[in-house]
């Protein structure tokens, strides 16, 4: 029997798998391909205060083994999020993941308030670091003090039980530091990575092809991105627990994250192509932690950052 | 927001028949009892490219017809066009190839109770499911009129097989190579005047779609039009392939042409904001 339970600060789950944010919408979808208790969560796609109706279309573009979106948080807004899609889910006894995201450091604040009285929530996840906004000024993760401000108020606001894991950009000169500056504002765990900055230009048009210009590049063309993100926070903030994700799409992808240093690991665009594709890898990681002789998902977490003459577990 | 298609469900399908049709490719799929769940308007998502792809995304393709009896059982017709890496892939695939594929997906057409004269519109393949919506109409009495555009003759699908149940079928090219020289929303308006339509179906390229909207604004004719934006995961996860819909109280919102759609009420769409970002409202 392997062991596949994990724990994001005090927030337990039965299976490291979980949804990504924004790829999952809010679940409903999904349950007609997957049991959703069978996993560790649904992380829900960023809510904001207000109804948004996001981003001009086209909003997708395929790449090669990846694609980029440009969504721009388009949503219900919190309070029709609270009325209707958290109580599905947590009806349907699914775990669940709330994730949030504003334009100020109040909005952040004001979110949490209202998240905070909302029965059935295992963690918080707040994303500073979508790249699908108008200003790049307001992609909280790209500037350390920035990014604390957000966490320290909804720290404050939110209180000591639910953990908040801060979901960071990996378009930053030094992650690391800015990891740390969340950690220090009270961030229980890290969600590693968002989308990368990234554009399409048409041929036909000759110009960008997406509508908001820019978008953000997902899929297996970013996991080694993912991956040496994961590492590097890893081994400087190794108690901190990490939510991997990055063009996960198998039960080896997820097993590379896990040894990076991930706690938990998150399927985003594979869902796209597999509505049920986080159920399969959930099978391969189980399959592939028994053959290297590990019981536990948690023995393998940070596994490849043992030292040199360590080579059993 | 509208629950996604309740019957769906992923199989593996195997390639019957791949038989070329002028420009495009009639791809019969032997698909079992899923055939029954499957309505006219419906679509697949279908992953190409086979395993190790680069290509991560399924492909929507529209039902053309489906066929409860035949020699392999529950049959599934497909026209695809291989313009794209995708469709490339698909069109190249050979009698006995295995197809993963999503099934039946969004919304159908709706169908009257009251046999009625519906006019079927299509541009270019976009007439791909207008023949299996012709046979359902026609069973239920009503007169089935089929208008068919394209910039030029090579364009046009129109197989001869689907001919059996429409009363009338006229084609139109911008170059005159085939059928009427012009538009194929063209006669509309005139049909609209004498009487002549109840509701129309169409399916084809945005601004044919937008036009005939336009064309229906103001008369009581009812037009069902099959939208087409480009979509990532086709089951109402990835929010890409959105559209500026007015509820009945004038609030626009973004709706998915994969679960609210493809099939939408044209005089719902705000065709003028398609590609842009309608006022957010609070």
């Amino acid at each position: 029997m392997i062991d596949l339970s994990t724990t994001l600060g005090n927030a337990w789950f039965p299976s490291p798998l979980f949804t990504a944010s924004g790829c999952a919408s809010s679940g409903k979808e999904l349950a007609q391909f997957i049991d959703l208790r069978e996993i560790g969560a649904v992380v829900t796609k960023s809510v904001m205060s207000k109804p948004r109706h996001g981003r001009a279309t086209p909003r997708m573009a395929e790449t090669p083994s990846g694609m980029i979106n440009s969504i721009g948080l388009q949503g219900p807004g919190i309070d029709q999020f609270l009325a209707n899609d958290l109580p599905w889910l947590v009806s349907q006894k699914a775990r669940v993941i709330v994730s949030i995201a504003g334009e100020t450091v109040e909005e952040y604040a004001t979110l949490a308030r209202k998240v905070r009285s909302a029965p059935g929530i295992s963690a918080l996840e707040v994303n500073i670091s979508c790249p699908n906004v108008e200003n790049r000024g307001l992609v909280f993760a790209c500037d350390p003090e920035a990014s604390r401000r957000v966490i320290d108020g909804v720290r404050k606001t939110l209180g000591g039980e639910l953990p908040i894991i801060a979901k960071l950009s990996p378009d930053v000169t030094d992650l690391v530091s800015i990891a740390k500056g969340v950690v220090d504002a009270g961030a229980d765990g890290l969600a590693l990575i968002n989308t990368v900055l990234s554009m399409v230009i048409n041929l036909d048009t000759m110009r960008p092809h997406l509508g908001g210009k820019t978008g953000g590049l997902s899929g297996p063309a970013i996991r080694p991105i993912a991956v040496r993100a994961i590492y590097q926070v890893h081994a400087a903030l190794p108690n901190i627990p990490i939510l991997g994700m990055g063009g996960v799409s198998t039960g080896r992808d997820a097993l590379e994250l896990i040894l990076a240093g991930a706690k938990g690991i998150s399927v985003g665009t594979a869902s796209f192509g597999d509505p049920a594709a986080i159920i399969t890898i959930q099978n391969e990681l189980k399959e592939l932690l028994k053959v290297r002789g590990f019981t536990s998902v948690a023995q393998a977490v940070g596994y490849a950052h043992r030292p040199d003459e360590e080579n059993t577990h | 927001m509208s629950p996604i298609n309740k019957a769906s469900g992923r199989i593996i399908a195997t390639v019957v028949s791949n038989k070329r049709v002028g420009q495009y490719h009639q791809i019969l799929l032997n698909v079992g009892e899923m055939v029954n769940s499957c309505k006219p308007g419906n679509f697949v998502a279908i992953k190409v490219g086979g395993e190790n792809s680069r290509m991560i995304l399924r492909r929507a393709f529209a039902i053309s017809r489906v066929s409860l009896t035949g020699p392999y059982g529950g049959s599934m017709e497909l026209i695809a066009a291989p313009f794209g890496q995708g469709s490339k892939w698909l069109c190249s695939q050979v009698e006995g190839a295995q197809i993963d594929l999503i099934a039946p997906l969004g919304t159908a057409f709706g169908i009257p109770t009251e046999p009625v004269r519906a006019l079927l519109v299509g541009g270019g393949y976009g007439s791909a499911p207008l023949f299996g919506l012709a046979e359902v109409l026609k069973n239920r009495g009503c007169r089935v009129d089929m208008y068919l555009g394209a910039s030029t003759g090579g364009k046009i699908y129109a197989p001869m097989e689907g001919k059996r149940s429409v009363n009338v079928l006229r084609i139109y090219t911008e170059d005159g190579s085939m059928g009427e020289r012009g538009r194929v929303t063209e006669p509309i308006p005139g049909l609209i005047k004498d009487g002549l339509v109840d509701v129309i179906y169409s399916c084809g390229p945005m601004p044919m779609l937008r036009a005939i909207s336009d064309i229906v604004a103001g008369s009581d004719v009812v037009h069902q039009c099959a939208v087409e934006e480009s979509m990532a995961c086709g089951v109402g996860i990835c929010m890409t392939c959105v559209l500026p819909v007015s509820d009945s109280e004038g609030n626009v919102s973004m709706k998915r042409s994969c679960v609210d759609g493809p099939v939408m009420d044209g005089s719902t769409v705000m065709w003028d904001l398609v590609g842009r970002v309608p006022e957010v409202h609070s």
